[in-house]
């Protein structure tokens, strides 16, 4: 594992999301209203949407495109829907949100 | 320790019985130990599609619902090929006919209906079949490959879909009918003869106004004879004379029974153990035969089975279809004028299009329509929701789409579409993947059609289409909307049910506000949160803290996001009217930021498109700079007030259009609407300015202001309704705030004035805004005063610093 920190849980605000560029692409991180953090490629696997800026409700993501709606766990879209955004490992620790890009 | 389970026992393995476990299941999956005993060998399949397979369109492996394996997967005993004999209601126990008992805590009957057999002589002969399961549509398939003559008694629906699919199957079919003409229950005596000159040019025969007195025959079927002495020859008697409840079992069981078994709105019947649904059922004195009643029960039921207890069944009005390939007729309501009716009526004998509609009181009480049926489902939502049509009275026989319907090739007829056609034009979904995707997915519903073909998600236009499709399909038992409409997924409540709740209980934010209609979801979904945040925010102007997370990313970040992620930027241009200086900046600014696309937009504005969002709050600190505010594209608000040149430069100018177009935008501009919502000033009737396809619009004439509303283009074009004339520019400032302001806290979330207003009724919107002047003024006043509020520029504030999270990455990693 490589654990890079990328910031505060803070500066994340609840049911919302902020973007990591990275060398590969945008990766769009997630707080749901939970306080559970999730990060996903910034591609909706329809259209190529930005996932990040969609309404987050629950563990899911609504796409501001289309309208598909992804799971944040996994990245998979909802049935009858089908596809997948590629999703990262994160973790928090003492308010540090913490990213592992895969590669 | 494992908990010992509730015990549901299920007399009925069809669509009502099977449905109601699918909910319970989906809401309490651990709760019952469930037993289904089915009288037919086959697991629950769709009776509706029995008139395809009988006409060889389709197979029997097609029309299974739950396969044998949906038992299994869900520990649901199943028991097929088996009669339940008796109910012990003492002893909560049912029994078999061979003997099997099993004891219940909960009893679900669903035992449907049986076919009237007519009691007449010769009804016992092979040869003589009932039309109601698969095994009967075997037997007919079978004697027709070795007879030739069939004759059906019936000539209702189901008895007209036996005979075309028996035609199909090659034989000779007559059909004998006891009334003048056939689907009389369905259709007038027009309707009815339209109808039958096209099925007699399929071939079919048909005997009206005959009344069978036997079936004649030694040892098989030979032929019938009328009341009249006439006799016809037959080798194969189909009675399709109608169905009735089953309720014999209930009955000996001593469960009250009327003409079915009587529940409550809860579904359940005299005996609080047991709970009936579907056709067996009567609920407040009606019987139901077709599908859509039936889900909506199973939906109840299943509610309190599961303990849920909330819903309440309220009755169901329906609309019927005939399933014959290549006939379009759709027929709702009661639809044979009484004495205090009035009929509309439109007959093109050349087209073969026949239309009536019958009126009391100025609402519909009744649709009959042949050859052209793609208004049914708009006829159908009226009738349910009891819309004053008094304003549409004119046109309202042509149509919902006389006035442009864009999209779809203006097609009318669904069933003489090729499957080649295509019907979604944003999606690009042909008929033929509707029509697949109804069959293979097992689709009910017009949302199962749009989540799994696409076709009607984007603009709607083709909903009436997709809804004919839906119906040609499954005949006349397709699902329509619920007559009470929830939201969305994550709640019971109506849109009407939660602004009511917003101020009687005082809620004042959304967390609040799902706690105490008992939200399904944590945090409610993508649709029912933006209505949430509008309807809060309207409800509570100044006080309620806006929730940007409920926001579309458009409202979010105030600008609109386009296809590859970038944005647009469209300033505020107050009536539409520039200077050289304005310009300027808006040509440096473009500049700066080497903005890709600038475009004139239809709205007398000018569009920067293809900015990235990192420049958003930049470039907007030079429009602020400049003495631009946000133009609000991109909202569901107040967009532009268009105007023409008017008495300042145009010769036939009567009024200051211009400058009034200015006073209203200076007024109206930075409001939230629940859709978006436009507005026009024309100088003269020429109407240049388009002010009667706008939301709210003003057409000066010499004596002073005609205001018209409801109006818009786009996918369906609608001509706005006149409301009233003015005399002064200070009325038309206080009209459009009180319109405005009634829209605000009247419509539904993302419903434009114009089905606002259809739904409603523009005689509810004069009383409101014309008659009621003392209400106008204080809906006026309460305009003004929301305005306080909301005449931020969000440009300024975010230039200034306001969200910069939303404009900035979190970081950057190599």
């Amino acid at each position: 594992m490589n654990w890079i920190q990328v910031g505060k849980l803070d500066d994340i605000p609840r049911q919302g999301s902020r973007i990591v560029h990275t060398a590969s692409g945008e990766i769009a991180l997630f707080r749901s209203v939970d306080d559970e953090v999730f990060a996903l490629d910034n591609r909706c696997p329809h259209k190529g949407g930005p996932l990040a800026q969609g309404i987050v409700h629950g563990k899911r993501v609504t796409c501001p495109l289309h309208s598909w709606v992804i799971e944040l766990e996994t990245g998979s879209a909802v049935a009858p829907d089908v596809g997948c955004a590629p999703r990262h490992d994160t973790k928090v620790e003492s308010g540090i949100v913490f990213l592992n890009v895969k590669a | 320790m494992n908990k010992v389970k509730t015990k549901l026992v299920v007399i009925g393995n069809g669509m009502a019985g099977i449905r109601t476990l699918e909910e319970l299941l989906k809401m309490s999956p651990d709760e019952y130990d469930i037993t289904v005993f089915g009288a037919e060998l086959q697991p629950n399949y769709n009776r509706i599609l029995l008139s395809p397979v009988l006409s060889g369109e389709m197979e029997f492996k097609d029309t299974v619902l739950n396969d044998w394996s949906w038992y299994k997967d869900h520990n649901i005993k199943l028991h097929t090929g088996k009669w339940v004999s008796k109910i012990d209601r003492q002893h909560c126990v049912i029994e078999t006919e061979d003997g099997l008992t099993v004891p219940y805590d909960r009893l679900l009957i669903a035992t449907g209906s049986n076919p009237i057999i007519l009691p007449i002589p010769g009804v016992n002969l092979p040869g003589v079949i009932a039309y109601r399961s698969i095994a009967d549509v075997e037997q007919m398939q079978a004697a027709a490959k070795v007879s030739k003559r069939a004759v059906v008694i019936g000539g209702g629906l189901l008895g007209l879909e036996a005979a075309n699919g028996l035609a199909l199957q090659g034989m000779d079919v007559s059909v004998v009918h006891l009334c003048d003409w056939p689907m009389e229950r369905q259709l007038d005596k027009v309707g009815g003869g339209l109808l039958k000159d096209a099925l007699e040019k399929r071939g079919l025969k048909f005997y009206l106004s005959r009344q069978t007195e036997s079936i004649l025959g030694m040892d098989k079927v030979r032929g019938l004879r009328f009341k009249d002495g006439e006799e016809i020859e037959a080798d194969l008697v189909v009675m399709a004379a109608g169905i009735r409840p089953n309720i014999a079992l209930a009955k000996s069981a001593g469960i009250h029974c009327e003409r079915g078994i009587v529940v409550n709105d809860t579904m359940q019947t005299y005996d609080p153990k047991i709970y009936s649904v579907g056709e067996c059922v009567q609920h407040r004195g009606q019987t139901y035969g077709l599908v859509a009643p039936l889900f909506e029960q199973a939906k109840v039921a299943a509610n309190h089975l599961a303990e849920y207890g909330r819903m309440r069944y309220e009755g169901s009005s329906v609309s019927t279809k005939l399933k014959v390939t290549g006939i379009d007729l759709f027929s709702a309501g009661d639809f044979n004028a009484g004495p205090e009716d009035e009929e509309l009526l439109l007959q093109d004998s050349a087209r073969g299009v026949y239309k009536k509609l019958v009126l009391r009181d100025n609402k519909l009480r009744g649709a009959v329509m042949y050859g052209d049926t793609i208004d049914g489902p708009w006829y159908f939502q009226m009738l349910r929701d009891g819309t004053d049509v008094s304003e549409m009275r004119e046109h309202i026989l042509f149509g919902q789409v006389h006035l442009g319907d864009a999209g779809h090739g203006g097609a009318a007829s669904v069933a003489n579409m090729a499957d080649t056609a295509e019907v979604c034009g944003c999606n690009g979904v042909c008929k033929g993947t509707i029509v697949n995707a109804i069959i293979e997915k097992k689709l009910f519903t017009l949302e199962e059609v749009r989540a799994h073909t696409k076709a009607s998600s984007s603009c709607g236009s083709c909903t009436g289409l997709v809804e004919s499709i839906l119906a040609n399909t499954l005949g006349g038992d397709y699902s329509t909307k619920p007559s009470k409409k929830a939201l969305c997924g994550c709640t019971e409540s109506t849109h009407e049910e939660v602004r009511a709740a917003i101020t009687k209980q005082n809620l004042k934010s959304l967390p609040q506000l799902m706690q105490a209609l008992h939200w399904k979801t944590p945090d409610g979904c993508h649709s029912c949160r933006p209505a949430l945040n509008f309807y809060l925010l309207s409800a509570w102007p100044g006080e309620y803290q806006d929730d940007s997370r409920s926001r579309f990313i458009n409202e979010r970040v105030h600008a609109n996001i386009q296809k590859d992620g970038t944005y647009s930027v469209i300033p505020r241009i107050w009536g539409g009217v520039t200077s050289p200086a304005e310009l300027r900046s808006i040509a440096d600014i473009a500049d700066k930021y080497q903005v890709p696309t600038v475009k004139i937009t239809g709205g007398q504005r000018i569009d920067l498109l293809g900015v990235t969002k990192e420049n958003l709050p930049k470039m907007w600190g030079d429009m602020v700079a400049a003495g631009f505010v946000s133009g609000h594209a991109y909202g569901k608000s107040l967009r532009t007030v268009k105007t023409c040149v008017g008495s300042e430069w145009c010769r036939f100018g009567t009024q200051d259009s211009t400058g009034l177009g200015i006073r209203v935008e200076k007024m109206t501009w930075g409001s939230w609407t629940p859709h978006k919502f436009k507005i026009a000033v024309s100088g003269c009737p020429r109407n240049c300015a388009e002010a009667t396809i706008k939301d709210f619009g003003v057409v000066c004439v010499d004596s002073g202001f005609e205001i018209h509303v409801g109006g818009n283009g786009g996918i369906k074009v609608r001509v706005t309704d006149f409301l009233c004339k003015v005399a002064t520019e200070a009325e038309v400032m206080e009209y459009c705030g009180a319109f405005m302001q009634l829209y605000r806290e009247e419509a539904h979330y993302l419903d434009r004035t114009a089905p606002w207003i259809e739904r409603v009724g523009l005689a509810y919107v004069k009383q409101r805004i014309v008659e009621d002047a003392a209400g106008r003024v204080e809906l006026y006043a309460r305009f003004l005063e929301s305005q306080r509020y909301s005449q931020d520029d969000p440009w300024k504030e975010r230039a200034e610093g306001k969200d910069a999270h939303e404009y900035t990455p979190l970081a950057t990693i190599e």
